[in-house]
C-alpha cells in the first residue's frame, strides 16, 4: 500500500465508526427516550397505553392505600388525577401532599402502572420538571423554597 | 479570628495566582522567571491549604458564626462528619477543588526541575491562570467565609445522606482526578504557545495523565459503590448526568493515556494528543459546570444560584474557547511524525482512541441533549439506561474485542496472524468459561453469556501477554517464572489494567443478568429463601445514634455452605432535620452480595423487606481497583518517574 492508500484506509475506517455511532445515537434517540408528562398532559396528548413515560405530580392527600408491598395512590396536578399502582418499596420521603416523579406506563383502563418511584434527596427537594410543570399550571405555592 | 485569616489567605492566593499568570504568560521566554513561578505555585498551595484548614477548624469546633458551618453542620455530628461537612456543600467543595488545583501546581513546581525553563514557566503560568479564575469564582460568588451575627446556638444538619464515610473518600479522590487533568491541559497550552511539541513533551505529560487517571478511576469506583449501598441513588450506575460528568473525562483521559504513549514512543499523533489533553480537562470543567450550576437536580447540586451558573459558563467558554483558538492557530505548524502500517501497535492504539472518543461523544450527546432540548424547546425528556446501553454498549464491544491484540502487536508493523495464533489459547479458555457459565445458569438464551465471553476474553487476553512474554510452555517452568518476575513493570501494569477491565465487565454482566430480587412482608420469626440463602427476620429494635434514632431490623442469614450471620438493616431519622434515611444491610459472600433493605413499618406490626442477591457484584469495583493499582504500579517504575525525563534524542544517542 502506498502512503496515500494507507491514509485513505484509516480515514475510511474512521468514517465508518463515526457513521455507526451517529446511526446508533439517532436510533436510540428515537426509541429510547422517555418523556415527562403531568396527568393533564397525558390526558390532553392522549398518550397511548404501554408507552414508557415519566409522570410527575403531587400525591393526593388521603389517597395512599397500602397492602403489604403494594401501594395505590392518586397523582394530581390540580386539574387531572391519575390513579397509580405500584409494587415495591417506596422512597423514604414518599408522602401524601408531596411531589413525585414516577416511571411507568398508562394501562388500558387509564390508570398508571408504575415501575419505579424516583427517590428524592431531602424533604425540600422537588424534581425540577415538576416545579416547572406546576408553575405552568399555577399550582406552585412554595416560591422561594430551596430546590 | 482564624476564619478571617483563612479568608485573607485565600485573597492572597488569588492575588499571587493572578500575578503569576499574567507575568508568566507575557515574559515566559525569560529563564529567570521559572524560579519565581515555582515559588509562587508553592505559595498558592500553602495559602489555600491554610484557608482550607481554617474552614476545617471552624467546623470541628462547631463555630456557627460561620454561615457555612451553621447551614451544613451540627454539634452532635461525629467528628469525621464535621470534617467532611466542609466539602458537603457548594462553597466548601469549590474550595476543595481550588485546593487540589494548587496542590497539582505545587507538584509540577516541585517535580518539574528538569523541565526546560520556558516550558516550566508556561505550564505554571497556565496553571496559575486556572487557579486565579477558580479562586476568584470562589471568593466572589461562593465565599465560604461569610459570618453570621448573632451566631446561632446550633447548626442545621449536614444532609443525612451525605453523613457517610463515602463523603470522606469520594470527592477528594474524584477531584484529584478531575482537577489533575488541569496539568495535562497546562502542558498542552504551554506546548502550543512555545511550539515545543515532541516526544519529550509526551514523556513529561504521561505521568501526570496517569496519576490523574488513577485517582479518577478510584473516585468513580468509590462513587459507584457509595451510590450502590446508599439505596435511592439508583444502584451502582444510573447514567445520571452527574455520573456521566465524571465518566466523560475518564473516557477521554483513557484515550489520552494511550495516545501519549504513541507520541512518546513513536513521535506520532501529536496534534491528536494535544487535542485530547485539551478535551479531557474541558470535559472536567463541563462536569463542574453541570454539577455546580444547578441546571441538574441531584444530590451533588447543593444550591442553585443562576449567577454562579453563568459565571462558570463564562469561565468554561474562556478556557475551552481560548484553548481551541490557540490549537487552531498552532496545530497546522506541527509536522507529522513517525510512519506506521495500519496493523501495528500504533494502529491498535489509534483504534482504541477512535472507539473511546466515539463513546465519549455518545455519552456527551445523551447527557447534553435533554438539557439543550429543555432550554431551547421547553420539552422535558429523560435519556436513561436504554439509550446508553444501545449506544455506549455497542461502541465499547468492538473495542473490547480488539483490546487483547494491542499489546501483542509490534510497533510500526505487526503480524496479525502470528498474534492471533498466540492468542488462540486465551480465546479457547474464554469460550470454555463462557459456555460453562451458560450451562451452569440454566442455558437461558440472552446477551449475558456473550457479555461474559467478552469479559473473559479481555481478562485472559491480558494474562496471555504475560504468559507469552515469560515463555511459559516454551521453556522450563523455573526459567519462565524467572522471566515473569523479571518483566518490566510497564508490562505488568498493562496486563493488570486490561485484566481489571475484563473483571469489571464480568461483574457488570453477572450482577445485571443474574440479580435476584424479592419484596415481601415479614413478621418477626418469619423467614424467606433467596438464592439459596435462608433469611430470617428476628425483629426490630430501637437504637439511638449520636445524632439520629434508628429502627433497626435484625436478620439472620444462613448461607448454603453453613454459618449464620447477623445483618442489621436500619431506618434512621436524623434529629436535627427530621429527615429519614435507609441503611441497607449488605453481606458479602465470596464476590457476591446479599442486600437487605427495610421498608416503612406497616400498621399491623409487619415490615416490608426488600432483598436482592447480586452475584459477583463486587467484581465491578475490584476491576476498577486493579486498573488504578496498575496505574500506580506503572508510575512507580523508575523510567517513567516525573523527575527523570530525558528527551527522545538524548535517549537515542545514549543507546
Amino acid at each position: 500500500m502506498t502512503r496515500k492508500q494507507k491514509r485513505l484506509a484509516i480515514i475510511a475506517g474512521l468514517g465508518a465508526v463515526l457513521a455507526l455511532a451517529a446511526t446508533l445515537i439517532f436510533v436510540a434517540m428515537r426509541d429510547q427516550i422517555v418523556f415527562f408528562y403531568s396527568p393533564s398532559e397525558i390526558h390532553e396528548k392522549a398518550i397511548a397505553a404501554g408507552t414508557s413515560i415519566r409522570l410527575g405530580g403531587l400525591v393526593k392527600e388521603g389517597s395512599w392505600k397500602r397492602v403489604g408491598e403494594t401501594s395505590d395512590f392518586v397523582v394530581t396536578d390540580g386539574q387531572t388525577e391519575m390513579a397509580t399502582h405500584y409494587v415495591g418499596l417506596l422512597p423514604d420521603l414518599f408522602r401524601e401532599g408531596q411531589g413525585v416523579v414516577i416511571e411507568g406506563s398508562v394501562t388500558a383502563d387509564g390508570s398508571f402502572a408504575a415501575t419505579n418511584v424516583l427517590a428524592k434527596h431531602d424533604e425540600n427537594y422537588m424534581p425540577k420538571e415538576l416545579v416547572e410543570e406546576l408553575k405552568k399550571r399555577g399550582e406552585w405555592q412554595r416560591e422561594g423554597a430551596p430546590l | 479570628m482564624s476564619i478571617e485569616l483563612g479568608h485573607f489567605a485565600l485573597v492572597l492566593a488569588f492575588a499571587i495566582s493572578t500575578i503569576s499568570a499574567i507575568v508568566g504568560l507575557i515574559f515566559w521566554k525569560r529563564e529567570v522567571l521559572a524560579g519565581y513561578l515555582q515559588q509562587g505555585a508553592v505559595l498558592q498551595f500553602v495559602l489555600v491549604a491554610a484557608s482550607f484548614a481554617a474552614l476545617i477548624q471552624a467546623f470541628v469546633v462547631s463555630d456557627f458564626s460561620l454561615k457555612l458551618a451553621y447551614e451544613h453542620a451540627n454539634s452532635a455530628q461525629p467528628l469525621i462528619f464535621k470534617i467532611t461537612a466542609v466539602w458537603g456543600n457548594h462553597e466548601g467543595s469549590m474550595l476543595l477543588w481550588v485546593l487540589i488545583l494548587v496542590i497539582m501546581g505545587a507538584a509540577v513546581a516541585a517535580f518539574g526541575r528538569n523541565l526546560p525553563k520556558d516550558l516550566l514557566t508556561l505550564v505554571l503560568a497556565v496553571q496559575s491562570l486556572i487557579a486565579a479564575a477558580f479562586t476568584g469564582f470562589t471568593l466572589f460568588t461562593s465565599n465560604p467565609f461569610l459570618r453570621l451575627s448573632p451566631a446561632p446556638f446550633e447548626g442545621q444538619d449536614l444532609n443525612p445522606i451525605l453523613q457517610d464515610i463515602g463523603l470522606a473518600i469520594h470527592p477528594p479522590l474524584l477531584y484529584l482526578g478531575y482537577v489533575g487533568f488541569s496539568v495535562c491541559f497546562s502542558f498542552a497550552m504551554a506546548a502550543l504557545i512555545s511550539g515545543r511539541i515532541d516526544a519529550a513533551w509526551a514523556r513529561w505529560v504521561r505521568p501526570w495523565t496517569l496519576l490523574s487517571w488513577c485517582f479518577l478511576t478510584l473516585g468513580i469506583a468509590m462513587g459507584s459503590y457509595w451510590a450502590y449501598y446508599e439505596l435511592g441513588w439508583g444502584g451502582w450506575w444510573f447514567w445520571d448526568p452527574v455520573e456521566n460528568a465524571s465518566f466523560m473525562p475518564w473516557l477521554a483521559g483513557t484515550a489520552l493515556l494511550h495516545s501519549a504513549l504513541v507520541m512518546e514512543k513513536r513521535n506520532a499523533l501529536k496534534i491528536w494528543t494535544i487535542f485530547l489533553a485539551i478535551i479531557t480537562f474541558s470535559l472536567s470543567l463541563l462536569g463542574t459546570f453541570m454539577v455546580r450550576s444547578g441546571i441538574l437536580t441531584s444530590v451533588h447540586t447543593f444550591a442553585s444560584d443562576p449567577t454562579r451558573g453563568m459565571v462558570i459558563l463564562a469561565l468554561l467558554a474562556l478556557f475551552i474557547g481560548g484553548a481551541f483558538s490557540l490549537f487552531a492557530f498552532r496545530a497546522s505548524t506541527l509536522r507529522v511524525g513517525g510512519l506506521f502500517a495500519p496493523i501495528s501497535r500504533e494502529g491498535a492504539l489509534i483504534l482504541n482512541n477512535l472507539f473511546l472518543a466515539t463513546a465519549t461523544v455518545a455519552v456527551l450527546v445523551g447527557t447534553l441533549y435533554p438539557l439543550l432540548l429543555d432550554a431551547l424547546v421547553g420539552e422535558t425528556i429523560s435519556v436513561g439506561e436504554p439509550f446508553f446501553n444501545l449506544t455506549f454498549g455497542v461502541i465499547m464491544a468492538p473495542l473490547l474485542i480488539v483490546l487483547p491484540f494491542g499489546p501483542f502487536l509490534a510497533w510500526k508493523r505487526g503480524d496479525l496472524i502470528a498474534v492471533t495464533q498466540r492468542l488462540a489459547g486465551a480465546a479457547g479458555l474464554a469460550l470454555f468459561a463462557a459456555v460453562l457459565c451458560f450451562a451452569l445458569t440454566g442455558g437461558e438464551v440472552s446477551l449475558a453469556p456473550l457479555g461474559l465471553l467478552l469479559g473473559f476474553w479481555v481478562a485472559f487476553g491480558a494474562l496471555a501477554e504475560l504468559v507469552d512474554r515469560a515463555k511459559f510452555f516454551r521453556t522450563d517452568v523455573v526459567t519462565s517464572f524467572k522471566r515473569l518476575f523479571g518483566l518490566p513493570r510497564t508490562a505488568w501494569s498493562t496486563a493488570i489494567a486490561h485484566f481489571g477491565i475484563g473483571v469489571t465487565v464480568i461483574g457488570v454482566v453477572a450482577a445485571s443478568a443474574w440479580q435476584q430480587e424479592l419484596v415481601t412482608t415479614m413478621v418477626p420469626g418469619e423467614g424467606v429463601v433467596i438464592a439459596e440463602h435462608q433469611v430470617t427476620f428476628d425483629g426490630m429494635e430501637h437504637v439511638e445514634g449520636p445524632n439520629f434514632v434508628s429502627d433497626t431490623g435484625r436478620f439472620a442469614i444462613r448461607a448454603p455452605g453453613g454459618g449464620v450471620r447477623t445483618a442489621l438493616a436500619e431506618r434512621r431519622v436524623y434529629n436535627a432535620s427530621g429527615q429519614p434515611t435507609t441503611e441497607a444491610a449488605i453481606e458479602t459472600y465470596g464476590f457476591s452480595q446479599l442486600y437487605v433493605q427495610l421498608g416503612e413499618p406497616q400498621a399491623d406490626g409487619k415490615s416490608v423487606v426488600r432483598l436482592w442477591y447480586k452475584p459477583y457484584v463486587t467484581l465491578i469495583w475490584l476491576g476498577c481497583l486493579m486498573m488504578a493499582g496498575a496505574g500506580f504500579l506503572s508510575l512507580s517504575y523508575r523510567r517513567l518517574r516525573v523527575g527523570a525525563p530525558r528527551p527522545a534524542s538524548a535517549r537515542a544517542a545514549a543507546e
